[in-house]
């Protein structure tokens, strides 16, 4: 793919492709990547309503939903209880498994990993189109639920068995064997993401660009691989299970034919606790990068921080079983999953220490992208702590299955993975679309967003905390709860405003698509490679050569050179392509 | 103040155990708390004292060793003491689980729990076992078992005020214990997503007066219900 020759013939090649090589199966990694930021940005909108709905149920139970009416006439608006366990099941399914992944993985993965390492593209363009358009089938297949008999899925995003395994136990037919189909045609995608990801890090990398020169997004986004190549075939394996005892009558979750409904949970959380942090993984990266960007300043600890996610790249494997205190596990395993799940969070602590010493004696420029990693930072504090509690066997005893795990849940991939997200786009849309944002509605997204995100999530702990089990479709049902619910009412209304937050973010990000300012190639003055390429870059990235790396990819504020940035191509006098790390 | 010292919110402990862990909680909400609050004002001090001002450079400094090792082996001796601290009292409530007379079949199903007391053959799962929908009665200062299954899907039997949660798995029987330090009637929802009727499947734990519980074992058990 990289040899020179190429690009002159390829100068024309937007011409010769035609629009439907250009726009639908490109195999361009950039085309690619703006495909998986439409999916996932279309399917966060319906992730988003689904979550709206829960809500309303959640605060004024069983009354009618203003414009629900047409879709559940029978009712007159209300929302049924199989139809609530419906919503809660697919918000979290879309948001987990096409939303963040597409965007954090999906786009930023196909945009940044080439781009950043000085490569032309992927290590194979045409794996990676195939990788977007089965997932876009799987996203198909996943929405074809909701249009079958019997609603979709609504055995919860974690589909335990018996449960999911037994159609009559849920009443949802086609709906589940659809959510199984389309999981195991997802975890394919990935795999061919991943594939493409790991072996473009490792063989692809520019002249000079050595693995400790890597910019920590890609470091992030090439250990994420690794977990999404491992973890993904026990989803698709546990899922092809699970549609088996549904449609063929295997018993392997079914206890009446000699089936174990617990190995579900051990092959779906076995799976589920590396999907965290494939989900967490990336948009540490993107704070690392954004975060060093905005403070001018070197990223503080870049070993300790590759080292952390090493580290998390292996821990995560054997934590799994906090998910399984009081599932019926021997509890002597319970023992042992405590001492790693409470190890896990060192790596995090690291983590987060070395961003403080990041903003420790820098020249901190509050633009939006900065706001957003910061806020990442901040939530991801809160949720990483709130973890603790449930890394405590006894403590978790309690809160097993309430409020408070909603609430980390919550505080870990929309506190983290989300402001991560849109820390990445308000970063990397200049480059991705070659036009600037608007600063003005980025503000008037961001604090909105910061502030009803909080006010909507914080309160869950204290429902967690009073005992509110999650998963319920009428807390007033209960006695107990009772006291709670003007809190779950608060808790609405803070989330209906959060939704109305996005507006700005929505206008400012289609005006711009269309009617932005051109960016110039590097508008925020950084360091690494994708900044010395056109914005948007063209058709293999750069003109006749590819940059050569002399240096690792956070020196700013350096006192070799007079501004505060000093890109990771400029020569030096002195400096070699491929010495070592500062 | 209660909004943020959430231990307020915990409902009313009334089992023995239930003070340990609400002393765990304490301990990991304190320390959790305590390092937020640093790390928050670190990080507000930082974004204030660094923001950009013209001709001001940012310090060149790409990390350093010993602060690294410290808050590398800080956090690790605290999630240590975490450690120690709540394997006991976990062993204590799920390894150690007591002798007693009293033991109660609890068989989740959708969406009743479905109670069993033995009958006068003094076993448990024969067909003379008396059973109950939704209400289990136990007396104040005693252990009582509960052996936990289900019929259908995954249950969860959850005792707020005893801070008990236990599984109740089909194809499993599963042991759980408490004792309960004060009378009273204590809701028991289900814990874990079981289907359309999930909400609003719970029942009742009352805790009797010794006396009390006497009373009702002869009524509804045809025995004196502590040796059944």
């Amino acid at each position: 793919m990289s040899h020179p020759g190429a690009v002159t013939h390829e100068a024309h090649a937007h011409h010769e492709l035609g629009f439907l090589r250009t726009y639908v199966f490109s195999t361009d990694h950039k085309m690619i990547a703006r495909q998986f930021l439409f999916l996932g940005l279309f399917m966060m909108v319906i992730g988003g309503i689904l979550a709206l709905l829960v809500r309303w149920q959640l605060a004024w139970p069983e009354t009618p939903v203003p414009g629900l009416r047409p879709f559940l006439p029978e009712t007159e608006g209300v929302i049924p209880p199989e139809t609530y366990n419906m919503l809660f099941t697919m918000h979290a399914t879309i948001m987990i498994f096409f939303v963040i992944m597409p965007i954090l993985v999906g786009s930023f993965g196909n945009f940044l990993i080439p781009l950043m390492l000085g490569a032309r593209d992927m290590a194979f363009p045409k794996l990676n189109m195939l990788s977007f358009w089965v997932g876009a089938v799987a996203g198909a297949v996943m929405l074809a639920g909701f249009f079958v008999q019997g609603g979709h899925a609504a055995a919860g995003w974690t589909s335990y068995a018996p449960l999911a395994a037994v159609p009559s136990y849920t009443g949802t037919n086609w709906g589940q064997n659809l959510w199984c189909l389309s999981l195991i045609i997802l975890s394919a995608s990935s795999m061919m993401g991943a594939i493409n990801y790991i072996t473009t890090a490792i063989n692809m990398r520019a002249p000079g660009m050595t693995f400790f020169r890597m910019p920590l997004v890609v470091w992030s986004l090439f250990i994420t691989a690794i977990l999404a190549l491992l973890a993904l075939p026990i989803l698709g394996s546990a899922a092809a299970l699970l549609l088996f005892d549904r449609t063929l009558g295997t018993h392997w979750f079914r206890p009446e034919g000699g089936g174990e409904p617990l190995l579900w949970q051990h092959l779906f959380w076995f799976f589920g606790h590396p999907e965290v942090y494939i989900l967490i993984l990336p948009a540490m990266g993107v704070a690392s990068d954004v975060l060093s960007t905005f403070s001018r300043k070197p990223i503080f600890g870049y070993r300790a921080m590759v080292y952390s996610l090493i580290a998390i790249c292996f821990l995560s494997w054997i934590v799994y079983g906090h998910h399984m205190f009081v599932s019926g596990m021997d509890p002597r395993v319970g023992i042992a999953f405590t001492l790693t799940t409470m190890v896990i969070a060192v790596p995090s602590a690291i983590k987060t220490f070395n961003w403080l010493g990041t903003l420790w004696g820098g020249n901190i420029r509050f633009t939006v992208p900065m706001l957003n990693a910061l806020a990442f930072v901040g939530m991801f504090v809160i949720g990483g702590l709130s973890g603790i509690f449930m890394a405590s066997t006894p403590v978790d005893i309690f809160i097993q299955d309430t409020y408070f795990i909603v609430a980390h849940i919550h505080y870990v991939v929309f506190g983290g993975s989300v402001f991560g997200i849109f820390a990445a786009i308000y970063y990397w849309f200049p480059k991705m679309f070659g036009r600037k944002m608007n600063t003005f509605l980025g503000h008037l997204h961001f604090w909105p967003t910061f502030v009803f995100y909080n006010l909507t999530f914080f309160p869950m702990h204290v429902l967690g905390v009073g005992g509110m089990m999650r998963r319920i479709y009428n807390p007033t049902q209960y006695e107990f709860l009772q006291p709670l619910q003007p809190i779950n009412v608060f808790i609405t209304v803070s989330a209906l405003l959060l939704a109305l937050a996005q507006i700005p973010f929505v206008i400012n990000f289609f005006w711009s698509l269309f009617a932005g300012p051109k960016a110039e190639p590097n508008p925020w003055r950084a360091n690494t490679l994708e900044w010395t390429a056109p914005s948007p870059p063209p058709h293999l990235n750069w003109g006749a050569s590819i940059p050569t790396v002399y240096r690792g990819p956070y020196e700013y504020s350096s006192p070799e050179v007079q501004e505060d940035f000093l890109p990771q191509t400029r020569p030096l006098a002195g400096a070699r392509a491929g010495t070592g790390h500062h | 103040m209660k909004w943020f010292y959430w231990t307020g919110w915990l409902p009313e402990n009334v089992s023995t155990y239930g003070r340990d862990i609400d002393f765990v909680y304490e301990v990991i909400y304190w320390i959790t708390a305590v390092t937020f609050i640093l790390v928050a004002i670190t990080m507000i001090t930082f974004i204030v004292k660094y923001r950009h001002r013209e001709g001001r450079r940012a310090i060149y400094s790409h990390g350093n060793t010993t602060l690294e090792i410290v808050w590398t082996i800080v956090p690790t001796l605290i999630l240590v003491v975490l450690t120690i601290l709540s394997v006991p009292t976990w062993a204590r409530i799920k390894n150690q689980i007591p002798q007693s007379d009293l033991k109660i079949k609890v068989m989740g199903k959708q969406f009743n729990w479905e109670v069993s007391y033995s009958g006068p053959d003094g076993k448990l799962g024969t067909e003379d076992d008396i059973k109950f929908d939704n209400e289990i009665h136990v007396p104040v200062g005693k252990p009582v078992v509960l052996v936990l299954t289900a019929k259908d899907v995954i249950h969860s039997v959850f005792l707020p005020n005893l801070r008990f949660k236990q599984d109740a798995v089909p194809g499993r029987e599963i042991l759980g214990w408490f004792e309960a330090t004060k009378p009273g009637k204590y809701e028991m929802p289900c814990a874990e997503l079981c289907g359309f009727g999930h909400s609003g499947m719970k029942g009742w734990l009352y805790v009797h007066t010794p006396e009390e519980y006497a009373k009702w074992a002869r009524e509804y058990l045809g025995s004196e219900g502590t040796k059944s």
